[in-house]
């Protein structure tokens, strides 16, 4: 049973094939199974878990028929979740148990989805690989030699491996899509401002997004339906309904237009992914849809205008980091200078000091003009790339990644981890819906394809993506995990 | 630009972090190479583009003014490393 999708869950529960204790139980003891090869979760939530499982059950016995009601799910931790520890990845928050949950958390509780635990990632969602988590690397359950992706890599891991029927995630330059890309699943970033960015531990508040990994995109769509919305807690949340993403799940695709961007097929990607995507598209043909290249001529200066704007915008936020009112703080200071510069080099990992450090250099002052204001123009030639494609087509397909799954320790230089979001970051400046779904394998490790819709294209790109799921299998591969011992 | 050691000490400064003499090379390249990715940017002409500083270009909402928020000092002060009395404790500033 837990192979299955939410969607299918759902119904079993419905029909009362299964109890959501029984389904909650059988999940927990699969993570005490796997979890210590994969290092997914950091916390797992047993007892709050068959309470709220039971809870569920109650529910429902009493007529309730929320779709998501007893489905269980896990949350990347950096989502704040009241008494239990949310650490962001990171030594500065080891300790720290969030005093309110985030508006995501919420929602799902208010919807009955039971929450498992909380799943590893980057520091402060800062990596590509999830190797920079002070709790450790997660392994990728397709091959344990090889990561998951980042940030959210032990959401991805956990979806992929059976450890929970989905779970939360979050994207600020492809850190949903490339997870979800890497370990054989379904990855959604929502438009900038769809989904509450509140409770959410921030790191470029600008381009930060919430989203789900799931096992289709049919589930995806669930998710969305109880994720998405207005939240006066978040001044940037928008003010838009919300769809009912299921609705248009099965809508034809007669007549669609997809661009081929022209930058994401150029020098860089691997032969064996872009055979996948190329066949990916043949099937969109089948279903109606034309082809026309597209070009996104500045596509390749998103990375480093990235670079200044995301941690820009985190040398900010991680300023609250001091060791005063709550986390790490360093044994005997001597002063308060001294206390604040230990508790910070102490409490973060090297990549995001490397990142506070760059940020506070492009917003220092004489370099404002040069990084920050450039980097903000570069944001708007990149928007008008997409502004300029979508005049001509409804939605852009391309790879989630130029490869496959790495192996931990191949990348140690900063500048290489960062070109592997090559294809994801531009869609976080623009604030645009893009989605991962599975494309197919090679040598055995999933690849991802990668759609980008229009502003609030949220049920269209769900829909692209849901009717593919239709006519492959891809989605529903499975890691052999366990097997080599 | 390459950066030299000192100009990284005064951005560690900055971001009240702690670079240690044995880190210093080494953060200096790492921080030097990052640098080199960010100027790529420097290679397009845009004089005559405006800024983008949200991706949606809206103006925040307000809401009005009121308190909406309940006193949980106690609550929250049991989250730091020391409190006391309703205070944050950190070492002493004035002699």
């Amino acid at each position: 049973m837990i192979e299955k999708t939410a969607a299918e869950l759902s119904s079993a529960l419905a029909k009362g094939d299964i109890s959501s204790v029984e389904l909650t139980r059988a999940y927990l003891e699969r993570i005490a199974r796997y979890n210590y090869q994969l290092n997914a979760f950091i916390t797992v939530c047993e007892e709050s878990a068959l309470k709220q499982a039971q809870t569920a059950d109650e529910k429902r016995a009493a007529g309730d028929r929320s779709p998501l009601l007893g489905v269980p799910l896990a949350h990347k931790d950096i989502f704040c979740t009241q008494g239990v520890t949310t650490t962001c990845g990171s030594r500065m928050l080891h300790n720290f148990v969030a005093p309110y949950n985030a508006t995501v958390v919420e929602k799902f509780s208010a919807a009955g989805a039971v929450m498992l635990g909380k799943t590893n990632m980057d520091e402060f969602a800062m990596g590509s690989s999830n190797e920079t988590s002070f709790f450790g690397p997660v392994r990728n359950p397709w091959d344990t030699k090889r990561v998951p992706g980042g940030s959210s890599g032990g959401s991805a891991a956990a979806v992929a491996a059976d450890l929970c029927a989905m779970a939360t995630g979050t994207d600020t330059g492809g850190s949903i899509r490339q997870p979800a890309a890497f370990c054989g699943i379904t990855g959604f970033k929502p438009s900038y401002g769809r989904v509450s960015r509140w409770g959410m531990i921030a790191f470029a508040s600008s381009l930060d997004q919430a989203g789900p990994l799931s096992k289709s995109a049919e589930d995806a769509a669930l998710m969305m339906n109880v994720m998405a919305g207005l939240d006066n807690k978040d001044s940037t949340s928008i003010d838009l309904p919300v769809e009912d993403y299921t609705a248009t799940l099965n809508d034809s695709l007669q007549g669609l237009k997809i661009g081929i961007p022209r930058q994401h097929f150029a020098a860089g990607l691997g032969a064996e992914v872009e055979q996948a995507i190329r066949d990916a598209l043949k099937e969109y043909e089948k279903l109606g849809a034309t082809l026309k290249e597209v070009d996104l001529p500045n596509n390749h200066l998103s990375v480093s205008a990235y670079y200044v704007v995301a941690p820009a915008e985190a040398s900010a936020n991680l300023s609250r980091y001091d060791g005063v009112r709550y986390g790490y703080r360093c044994e005997n200071p001597v002063d308060l200078e001294d206390m604040y510069k230990r508790t910070r080099s102490e409490g973060f990992g090297d990549e995001v000091k490397r990142r506070i450090m760059v940020g506070t250099y492009a917003l220092s002052a004489g370099y404002y003009e040069a990084y920050y204001r450039k980097a903000q123009k570069i944001r708007r030639l990149i928007k008008q790339d997409f502004n300029n494609a979508f005049d001509e087509v409804d939605v852009i397909i391309g790879p989630t990644s130029p490869h496959t799954a790495f192996e931990l320790g191949a990348k140690t230089d900063p500048v290489t981890m960062y070109l592997e979001d090559i294809y994801t970051i531009a869609v976080n400046l623009a604030g645009l819906p893009g989605i991962s779904i599975p494309a197919g394998l090679a040598q055995g490790l999933p690849i991802g394809m990668h759609m980008v819709g229009k502003d609030f294209g949220e049920a269209q790109i769900l829909n692209i993506a849901h009717q593919f799921q239709q006519q492959t299998d891809w989605h529903r591969r499975k890691p052999a995990l366990g097997q080599e011992g | 630009m390459a950066l030299d050691k000192s100009e990284v000490e005064k951005i560690a400064h900055l971001a009240r972090l702690h670079i240690s003499a044995a880190e210093a090379d080494e953060v200096t390249s790492r921080i030097t190479d990052i640098l080199a990715l960010i100027d790529q940017m420097q290679s397009v002409d845009t004089d005559a583009v405006e800024p983008l500083a949200h991706p949606l270009e809206v103006v925040q909402r307000l809401r009005a003014d009121e308190v909406t928020e309940e006193n949980r000092r106690d609550e929250l002060q049991t989250l730091a490393p020391e409190a006391q009395d309703g205070l944050y404790l950190v070492p002493q500033v004035l002699e």
